[in-house]
């Protein structure tokens, strides 16, 4: 793909910012229309337990109370609609019982905050509890259900290799039997949890309804990032067609997939803006977040490598149980999956991966930045690290001996999914050079002499993104359930205006990424028109063509590609109008910032005016066969997913009195194919890489064994603040993929998806001296300590 | 409650219930919302302003505690229509993704570059660890109030450290 214009491969500063940095940017809870009422929810304090009543009498009676909906006024609109629903979906409000705590059992409107939030104290509910499932071992294997009408906790298995071939995972299973029963080999097996996290978006969620009964239609403001879906989860729950409801999702304030969901509030304030005629509006606190939003991860699980004592890889399995809390919601069971994909990583070797997804008595989970492919990469890093280190073979080269070889047509991996291209040695490599890592090695051997514990971690990591083709809808890729049968597919119309400005309108869902910047930079490149003259639309179900939203890595790629793909159908239109205009041939017409010329003849020129101005006066096209207007709409439906790559490493110092560890350094080449914009690549990278250390060092959604959750605070619940982290040395390979135009793969989860086991081998190599094997996350420093006081007996 | 004070140089005043809290009186009677509420527990710091010059998280102050104060938040900072050097720091840096923090992120590193005209890069970290962003990893908000304190002292600004430079 050439990239041939300064405008793409270019820092070009933010579109976005100077709203963002002078305090103008919009966002949901900002947007407050005459007459709005205020939602607040009366919530579970338990995490099982039968309701035996509800009393609302108090809370009707209670100043400012316009409304008091339980169940029973909302049971004729169904449960929540979610994508993946394969066992339980969630109830609109508490169905007769609750099952994790933050349910919401009633919902209270009223005129202001405060009295909403009175009522809902008045709210008085008498609960029978009941035991809580809140242990994944013994949610796998108890009598004791979340569910009392499901036969198990079990929702589903995901298995492979290859996935959705029983005889042949059967094959696998048998040549890994066979490989450990050599005597020339060595097992080694690491038991870790992935535990479960709050994503914690700075913007709470929020959304304010309205509902104009004349018209008959919807008008919703949501902090979304996938706005459509909202749409068709209301129009379909509401009977209404898509065009009677108008979402839009205003500057949404972090996404990392809490928003990457349609909620039951969401519907809720759509039923009572209708009920009540007046603009309904709901903003989450962050004390009940933990327990309104969806949370992530939560695994438990076995990984195990079989090899040769010179670090060949034989076998590689994984066995682990999935937390999917009490119901599912839109992506929920489905999550697991996107680590199967990936779950042999960058290697060759026979991979047996199963993740069981199972019930509990806490609250759903979903996509959270990485999705599934963090977790893979977990267990998978963190055993072959284990491996090369009972071996004692440098990790580096272990990776290097087991990698694929580099490919630019795809190849099949050991799951049984194509991967597009990819050249993993080479990336490996660059990280160790850049990176001087034998210098490193003999700093750490240096600091190791004086007594102190410092540690290098490397790792690699293969992620699967930017999801595509639309032939996944059979997988449940798609908004089907919602009413709108669209697969995930790129979405964007670009349009040449009569003045000769640029708007484009793009079917994504961006809570930060800096869409309107790249979008502009793509539609300059194939234009010329420089990026001050285009404007980017996007989250807006009414502006936009059907979109799909902003998730799993995939707005660039496919969004980005149908906008590259509009932008070269409108110049070649632009061509055809100067070519008409300028009696010449279409070939031999040029396009740049000033408009059109014939090549070679540089004073045989029209501008950009003329050219627009000829489109939105169809006569001046004259006896051609051109049509007046000047835009076009591209739904691109690439032929796969993309893979991107890449590699981290970590160096750390862990306090051998405290156990405190601190990040040393920090460097990562990651490999996603071209790069559009280096700025937004880099700080994509940093926000991935950090929220991947917060899982590594701080971050825990704690439940006790009742279903309490003890995490609900930001005080519990530590995320990484600036004092806590070094400086990032971000580098890159490029490797483009050959599935789209622009070359382009993804990397807005590739950060965390390479991070977390990055730190935890680091902090392992640290107290190898002390035979430290494992820690499980997060490296608190009490953790950390316990784990070096039991290793020194 | 009868509350006055001035804010981004304009006299206000209104009767508030005693329990509003700071923010609120912005956000909702003054309809300023650039200072946002992330948690209003005082940690994520994104409600932070300027209250007699000094940064506080508007959400662990009432309003009626500000009554004669002179407050400024995010759109008091740029003057004349030129952008306050934190603020263009950000900018020039990508020290912002979702710009949910960044408000009262600026108002912190505003604050610190009045204390401190030319802090050291821990310096800077502990100045705004008061102040939570999910987003950036503080990586480029580091090197944005870095940006900012260089033309505060009319030096060149260091170059970007992405790869590529400019």
């Amino acid at each position: 793909m050439a990239m041939t214009t300064s405008a793409l491969g270019g820092s070009v500063r933010r579109r976005e910012d100077p709203a963002l940095i002078q305090g103008s940017g919009l966002y949901t809870d900002d947007y407050t229309p005459h007459g709005t009422s205020y939602v607040a929810f009366a919530r579970s304090p338990l995490a099982h337990a039968k309701i035996n009543s509800i009393d609302t009498s108090a809370a009707q009676a209670a100043d400012g109370v316009v409304a008091v909906y339980t169940h029973d006024d909302v049971a004729h609109l169904g449960d929540l609609l979610a994508q993946v629903v394969v066992a339980k979906g969630r109830p609109l409000l508490a169905n007769g019982e609750v099952n994790h705590v933050g349910e919401a059992v009633a919902m209270v409107v009223a005129e202001s905050v405060a009295q909403a939030k009175d009522a809902a104290d008045m709210i008085d509910v008498d609960y029978d509890p009941l035991p809580a499932v809140i242990d994944l071992k013994e949610a796998l294997a108890s009598d004791n259900l979340v569910h009392a009408d499901l036969e198990s906790n079990v929702i589903v298995p995901w298995e492979a290799g290859p996935f959705g071939d029983e005889e042949a995972i059967a094959a696998t299973k048998q040549t890994i039997a066979d490989a450990k029963a050599r005597d020339d080999t060595v097992t080694v097996s690491v038991e870790a949890v992935n535990q479960k996290l709050i994503p914690v978006p700075i913007e709470p969620r929020s959304v304010v309804a309205e509902w104009n009964g004349g018209y008959g239609r919807f008008r919703v403001h949501s902090s979304s990032q996938v706005p459509h879906a909202l749409m068709g989860a209301i129009k379909t729950t509401f009977g209404l067609n898509a065009n009677d409801v108008h979402v839009t999702a205003p500057e949404v304030g972090g996404g990392f997939g809490v928003k990457l969901n349609v909620y039951n509030d969401e519907i809720l304030c759509c039923f009572a803006a209708q009920q009540l005629g007046r603009p309904v509006k709901w903003t989450e606190t962050r004390r009940e977040a933990p327990g309104s939003s969806i949370q992530g991860r939560g695994w438990v699980g076995t990984a195990t490598v079989t090899g040769t004592k010179d670090g060949e890889i034989l076998g590689y399995e994984l066995d682990a149980i999935a937390d999917m809390g009490a119901y599912e919601q839109n992506f929920t069971a489905a999550i697991p999956f996107l680590g199967l994909f990936v779950g042999s990583g960058q290697y060759k070797f026979p991979t047996h991966w199963k993740a069981t997804c199972v019930f509990t008595n806490t609250m759903t989970t979903d996509a959270y930045r990485g999705a599934g492919r963090p977790e893979a990469a977990y267990y998978l890093e963190r055993v072959i690290d284990a491996y090369a280190r009972e071996i004692e073979v440098d990790p580096v080269q272990v990776r290097l001996k087991n990698f694929f070889e580099p490919f630019d047509e795809a190849v099949v991996s050991p799951i049984g999914f194509a991967i597009d291209t990819g050249d993993y040695g080479n990336n490996l490599e660059k990280l160790v050079e850049v990176s001087g890592y034998e210098d490193l090695k003999a700093e750490r051997d240096a600091a190791r002499a004086e007594g102190r514990h410092v540690g290098i971690g490397i790792t690699t990591y293969c992620e699967v993104c930017g999801f595509a083709p639309t032939a996944l809808s059979e997988l449940g890729f798609s908004w089907a359930t919602y009413g709108l049968p669209a697969g995930f597919y790129g979405t964007s119309l670009v349009r040449i205006n009569p003045d000769a400005s640029v708007t484009v309108i793009t079917g994504t869902g961006p809570s930060g990424q800096g869409h309107q910047t790249t979008w502009a930079q793509l539609v300059s490149d194939r234009l010329g028109i420089p990026t001050e003259r285009i404007r980017v639309i996007h989250g807006d179900t009414e502006e936009s063509p059907m979109g799909i939203g902003t998730f799993g890595s995939r707005s660039l790629a496919v969004d980005g590609s149908a906008t590259y793909d509009a932008a070269e159908r409108v110049a070649a239109k632009a061509k055809n109008i100067a070519a008409h205009l300028l009696e010449a041939s279409a070939d031999d017409i040029e396009l740049d910032a000033d408009g059109a010329s014939v090549a070679g003849s540089p004073d045989s020129s029209v501008d950009w005016g003329e050219i627009a101005s000829a489109a939105y006066l169809p006569y001046r096209l004259g006896e051609t066969e051109i049509e007046g207007g000047l835009e076009s709409h591209v739904i691109f439906d690439a032929p796969n997913a993309t893979w991107p790559f890449g590699a981290h490493l970590a160096m750390v110092e862990v306090d051998g009195e405290t156990g405190d560890v601190k990040i040393l350094k920090y460097m990562t080449v990651d490999d996603c194919g071209n790069v559009v914009n280096p700025m937004i690549v880099a700080g994509q990278v940093h926000g991935g890489v950090t929220q991947g250390i917060g899982q590594a060092l701080f971050e825990e959604s704690i439940y006790d064994e009742s279903g309490n959750l003890l995490t609900g605070s930001l005080l519990d619940y530590p995320i990484p603040a600036a004092a806590d982290l070094p400086m990032f040395e971000t580098s890159h390979t490029v490797t483009p993929t050959n599935i789209n135009s622009i070359g382009a793969k993804g990397i807005g989860e590739a950060g965390t998806i390479g991070s977390a086991q990055t730190i935890v081998n680091a902090v392992v190599d640290a107290l190898e001296s002390l035979g430290v094997k494992h820690i499980d996350m997060p490296l608190r420093p009490k953790r950390v300590w316990a784990a070096m006081q039991e290793a020194r007996g | 409650m009868q509350v006055s004070m001035t804010v981004n140089g304009r006299d206000v005043s209104a009767d508030v219930e005693p329990r509003t809290l700071l923010v609120h009186f912005i956000r909702e009677e003054l309809r300023l919302t650039g200072t946002h509420v992330g948690c209003e527990t005082g940690y994520c710091g994104a409600c932070t302003v300027h209250v007699d010059g000094k940064p506080i998280k508007s959400c662990t102050m009432l309003a009626v505690q500000a009554d004669g104060a002179t407050v400024t938040t995010i759109e008091g900072m740029a003057s004349n229509g030129e952008l306050h050097p934190v603020q263009e720091g950000f900018w020039e840096r990508h020290g912002l993704q979702c710009g949910f923090c960044t408000p009262g992120m600026i108002m912190s590193a505003a604050a610190l570059l009045e204390e401190n005209e030319n802090p050291s890069e821990d310096e800077i970290r502990h100045g705004i660890e008061g102040n939570l962003c999910r987003c950036t990893g503080y990586h480029n908000i580091v090197r944005a109030v870095e940006y900012a304190g260089a033309k505060m002292r009319g030096e060149e600004p260091p170059a970007p450290d992405w790869e590529g430079g400019d």
